[in-house]
């Protein structure tokens, strides 16, 4: 069986499905019988959604302003 | 400025003016998402980065045949105009143990250290001590060549796959960024909450 070392630092690689079938398979039979990397296995899921609803969407009004400004700028350049 | 450097530089192809309205139309529509994820990439600079990446693809807009690629299409250039400013901006890059980083788990640390001793589910309980602007901060930490890759794959769901065609680099790079990118954010989220006094007996 591979080590918890071994195991873990593949961990996010096996969730996002980039690891080869071999790897994978390894990383299984670890953790049916490693709680410990069970454990590691959960928080890295738990990271995972954390940074996921960690993003902020959004645009200041005045930089909206400005942005858009650059805009009508390039289209009045063409247009003339 | 930009708009003489365009005028200047000659190699403008949306010089018909229905493509100038046309990108206007696209570019406008997507300004919240461009802006967003490049504040996530660059923070502060975001707002000259999405100038940037308006001027370059006003240039290049001849160049795109499909318009159904074209948010896809900008995107890839605004996370070009990020890495450049990055690259520009960036100090002398800091000296990164790899060695230590490699070995460094978040899970471990937090389960020895125990900084949060009334909690029953400390991991979690670590995690929601930060906000999205202290998520933010500790992202600004990591040297950009890995925060690049980690944002935009973990935070605004692109494949590997896709962040390798828009840096140009290739999948194998891309991923080994992303691993130690991950670690290194562990590292660093560890390390911020360190700083903040979260730890048992730290100097608040």
């Amino acid at each position: 069986m591979i080590s918890c070392a071994e195991a873990t630092r593949q961990l996010w690689e096996y969730l996002d499905g980039a690891v080869d079938a071999t790897a994978r398979d390894a990383i299984d039979e670890h953790l049916a019988r490693c709680r410990r990397c069970c454990g590691e296995l959960e928080f890295a899921h738990e990271l995972r959604r954390f940074l996921a609803s960690s993003a902020r969407n959004g645009i200041p009004d005045d930089v909206l302003q400005r942005l858009n400004h650059t805009l009508e700028e390039l289209g009045l350049w063409v247009a003339t | 400025m930009g708009l003489v450097q365009v005028v200047l530089g000659g190699t403008v192809t949306a010089s018909r003016a229905g493509d100038g309205e046309s990108f206007r139309t696209l570019a406008r529509e997507q300004l919240p998402r461009l802006y967003s994820v490049a504040r996530r990439l660059i923070g502060e600079d975001a707002e000259d980065a999405v100038q940037d990446c308006l001027l370059k693809a006003f240039q290049r807009f001849g160049q795109l045949q499909d318009p159904a690629a074209g948010p896809a299409w900008l995107m890839s250039i605004l996370v070009n105009c990020c890495r450049d400013r990055g690259r520009a901006n960036a100090r002398r890059p800091e000296e990164i143990d790899f060695e230590e980083v490699e070995q460094f788990s978040l899970y471990r640390k937090l389960a020895y250290e125990d900084p949060l001793p009334y909690s029953d589910s400390l991991h979690l309980d670590f995690l929601s001590e930060f906000g999205p602007e202290d998520v933010r901060a500790v992202l600004l930490r990591l040297p950009s060549r890995y925060r690049i890759p980690l944002v935009l794959v973990y935070m605004d769901g692109y494949l590997a796959k896709e962040v390798a065609g828009m840096l140009d680099l290739p999948l194998g790079t891309v991923l080994a960024q992303l691993h130690r990118g991950r670690k290194l954010f562990e590292k660093q989220l560890w390390d911020y909450a360190t700083s903040l006094g979260l730890l048992r007996g730290a100097p608040t």
